[in-house]
């Protein structure tokens, strides 16, 4: 789940194309809300309310039962409900490697291929520090 | 006071339309999208969602377009949506330290473990504006080099293993996090609150009152630690799921200030400390509110408090943009009534004087 709330609700509707997918409903329809976040006091310390986020939740159940929650940040619902499907396809002993191969996989190796461009695009900008040779004997 | 009235429905309507075609522009020049406000001005929407308290961009770049680019009345929108949301509950504290680094500077050590990153800076840059972004500028592919999974340990985690600087207080059991959205302030108030009211201050209030931390009032010698910004994974207890589930990505800074020391005849010396952190990239505001932070400690760590900045009654009474603006702005709304009663007080006064005046020479002239 944590590959999908970082991809796009287009590219997971895109990516569950691929597969012929059970009958399902809709558990809870999806409802925006808002989340606080917290920090740490020191970055390590006790909590502290930071601001709140969006987020957007659904829960969809399989015809055989699987119940799936989607939870996410914004206010795309659609995409909420997508998680939530894929939450449900994952504890189906029928789909769940369907579900991983040709939905989360490429779309992980799509996130990680972003964040190694930003990481190397980041690593670009280290300094090197060299010391000046001082001129005295 | 301020007293309500009736009228003038007409001319509010036909201002309101007005100030939408204001809003518009010249229709000849393309309208601007959120997308647009969102990639290009990211820097204003990173300053809304903080002070706006509310983590969205695509709401923040609509605040900002709605406002015409009034940073303040964009805060203001997204104050007045939040309001309008249930909330799901409370994110797992997030963990800055596992942040996938963009940037990251220390100006007390050269050597750090993981490096000194410069990220996407104005810093070094030399403030001459560009001609050259009037119109069609494409930037150069930015430089890539090999990425080593180096760990980014925070430079307060380095100083606090040799026992340097204080430690990060814990939480204490049983006791719930401070939440001013919901309580209203009471002082003194513990460092959580003073926290998220910083979180959410006036970036201008708040290096107004670090900056004077720095001039003297409530000097406590800051150095900048470390400031880092990137990404960090946000998790959240879904109790209808029965364990953390992830939401998601959000980019935060964080700076660490490291400040003189405190001691005492039972506690060897160590460096004290000053926190900020603010959603996307707000280095300003981070520094300006770990400054704070760190002044408002002042009775803690037994400092006389002198200074504006160490007062907290005065920095968290002040530092809310929204709150500040309403009272400041309600003073062009209608007070006539009270307007009229002064003028009524301020008339009789002036006849007294005059009655007074008029009667002094005849007094002299008797005698």
């Amino acid at each position: 789940m944590a590959v999908l709330v970082q991809a796009d609700a287009s590219d997971i509707a895109g990516r569950l194309r691929t597969i012929a997918l059970p009958r399902h409903d809709d558990l809870r329809l999806s409802e925006n809300g808002l989340v606080m976040l917290r920090g740490r006091v020191g970055g390590d310390g006790a909590p502290f309310n930071l601001g709140e986020a969006t987020v957007s939740r659904a829960a969809v159940r399989l015809a055989t039962g699987e119940v799936g929650f989607g939870y996410t940040l914004g206010r795309d619902g659609e995409k909420a409900r997508l998680i939530a499907l894929c939450d449900a396809l994952v504890q189906s002993e029928e789909f769940a490697g369907a579900l991983e191969h040709d939905v989360i996989a490429p779309l992980r190796a799509e996130l990680h291929a972003r964040q190694a461009q930003r990481a190397a695009q980041t690593a670009a900008t280290k300094v090197d520090f060299y010391t000046m040779v001082r001129g005295e004997g | 006071m301020y007293v309500a009235v009736k009228g003038g429905e007409r001319a509010i309507e036909n201002a309101h339309r007005l100030l939408a075609h204001a809003r518009r522009g010249d229709q000849r020049v393309p309208e601007v999208t959120l997308d647009q406000i969102s990639e290009q001005l990211g820097l204003a929407v990173d300053r809304v969602m903080s002070e706006g308290s509310l983590y969205d961009r695509e709401l923040a770049a609509l605040a900002i377009k709605q406002a015409r680019g009034d940073l303040i009345e964009a805060i203001f929108l997204v104050r007045a949506f939040r309001a309008t949301l249930p909330r799901f509950g409370a994110s797992e504290p997030v963990d800055t330290g596992a942040m996938r680094v963009q940037r990251r500077v220390s100006s007390t050590f050269k050597d750090i473990p993981g490096g000194q990153i410069l990220g996407p800076t104005f810093d070094y840059t030399h403030r001459l504006l560009d001609p050259a972004l009037a119109e069609g500028f494409v930037p150069e592919e930015p430089a890539t080099a090999d990425a080593s999974p180096a760990a980014t340990p925070r430079v307060t985690d380095i100083l606090g293993r040799d026992g340097l600087i204080e430690p990060s207080p814990q939480a204490e059991d049983g006791v719930p996090v401070g939440d001013l959205t919901r309580e209203p302030l009471n002082f003194p108030a513990d460092r959580d609150l003073r926290l998220q009211n910083l979180a959410r201050g006036d970036e201008g209030f708040l290096l107004a009152m670090g900056y004077s931390t720095q001039r003297g009032y409530g000097r406590n010698h800051p150095f900048a630690g470390e400031i880092r910004f990137g990404e960090v994974e946000v998790e959240f207890f879904a109790e209808d799921v029965g364990f953390a589930v992830p939401l998601g990505a959000i980019e935060l800074t964080e700076c660490q200030m490291v400040n003189q020391f405190k001691g005492s005849a039972t506690e060897a010396p160590c460096f004290t400390r000053g926190y900020g952190l603010a959603f996307g990239q707000s280095e300003r505001k981070t520094m300006s509110m770990a400054l704070v932070d760190r002044a408002l400690r002042a009775r803690e760590l037994g400092e006389e408090v002198l200074a504006p900045a160490q007062d907290e009654e005065f920095v968290m009474s002040h530092s809310d943009n929204v709150q500040a603006t309403g009272f400041v702005e309600h003073l062009k709304l209608p007070h006539y009534v009270d307007f009229q009663s002064e003028l009524g007080l301020l008339r009789k006064l002036r006849q007294e004087f005059a009655e007074a005046n008029d009667a002094e020479p005849m007094k002299e002239a008797a005698e």
